[in-house]
């Protein structure tokens, strides 16, 4: 079924330096004592990182819970806020793909794919033939899904305990260090452009629509950093 | 479990889950060399990158309470540590939540 070696290859690269296991751990510490505030029990907390494990999402359907938005508007404003997750997925699976692999693997795991767990694979797919990828993408979903469980629960039985600072310095853990990771994958034309671009676009496409921002943004820098990169290699 | 909890959740992970999978239906016909596969992992990047700057400048929840220039020197800061500790990422995120505790009681 799962080839344990490279499960437990992959799972290891949460022990690793460059593991998002601080980061990651401080954001679901945050989302555990945010969740826990909200009135939710500790096993709903617990279902809600088990099943949606995905940063924005969890804190886009806290806002809306708050506000008291309908159902319909939460599943409009998550799946918004979580479509980036469509070109992750085509960007990473098909590194992943192999004839001799089960079909249920990738349709399974492909609910790991957050940004953490893409970065370490996208950083390290390379490293693993074809054919073990899958298993070894399942290693490090598996690792930091339960990490971002973990930090879910440590939050909510702490967060009688977080102040305020605590709070905003948890908040600031997680940007940085994606921010680091994106810088350090700036190695080729497309993905240095499409990084820097994003960042400008991202949040200047804010002030006309900002619910769209983040895709309309992304798409737009995406698009013109492909075109100048293809551009370059001719 | 409160039964509408259990439902804002349901909702919550359908929603999540249904970009991942639409991926995974798209990538059985990407192959990774093609110029699809480069756009969309260009798109991706680009998205990443959109929604960290978005989480830093018009962030959801406390650190909307931060000024802009407390969060710019921190990043800023961290950026240079990432380089400085070839690019070792334990530095820079462990003294992000530092430096912005200090430099929001120092400047906030």
């Amino acid at each position: 079924m799962i080839n344990s070696k490279y499960f437990f290859q992959g799972f290891s690269c949460i022990k690793r330096m460059d593991s998002p296991a601080i980061a990651l751990g401080c954001c679901f510490i945050a989302i555990g004592a945010l969740l826990k505030n909200l009135g939710f029990s500790i096993q709903e907390s617990i279902f809600s990182t088990l099943l949606t494990y995905a940063l924005p999402g969890s804190l886009v359907m806290a806002e809306s819970l708050l506000v008291g938005a309908s159902l319909v508007n939460i599943f409009l404003a998550v799946w918004l806020v979580n479509a980036r997750l469509y070109p992750m997925t085509v960007s990473l699976m098909p590194l992943l793909m192999h004839e001799s692999q089960p079909r249920w693997k990738y349709y399974l795991s492909c609910h790991f794919i957050a940004v953490s767990a893409w970065l370490i694979m996208k950083s390290n797919y390379q490293t693993v033939e074809k054919e073990n990828r899958i298993d070894f993408w399942i290693g490090i979903g598996t690792a930091t899904w339960s990490f971002a469980i973990i930090g879910t629960i440590i939050g909510f039985i702490a967060s009688d305990y977080l102040n305020k600072d605590m709070m905003i310095g948890l908040a600031i853990v997680n940007p940085v260090y994606f921010a680091c990771m994106m810088v350090g994958e700036m190695k080729t034309i497309q993905v240095t452009l499409s990084v820097i671009l994003g960042a400008i676009l991202g949040p200047l496409f804010f002030f006309i629509t900002p619910e769209w921002s983040i895709l309309f943004g992304g798409f737009t820098a995406g698009t013109v950093a492909f075109f100048v990169g293809e551009l370059n290699d001719k | 479990m409160t039964s509408s909890i259990v439902i804002v959740i349901l909702v919550t992970s359908f929603a999540t889950y249904l970009s991942r999978f639409l991926g995974v239906v798209s990538s059985e016909k990407i192959k990774e060399t093609s110029k699809w596969f480069r756009w969309f992992n260009c798109l991706a990047y680009s998205t990443l990158a959109a929604l960290i700057t978005r989480t830093i400048i018009f962030p959801v929840g406390v650190l909307d309470e931060v000024s802009y220039l407390v969060k710019f020197i921190v990043v800023i800061l961290s950026l240079i540590i990432f380089f400085l500790s070839k690019r070792n990422l334990v530095y820079p995120t462990v003294l992000s939540a530092i430096l912005l505790g200090l430099c929001n009681s120092y400047y906030g």
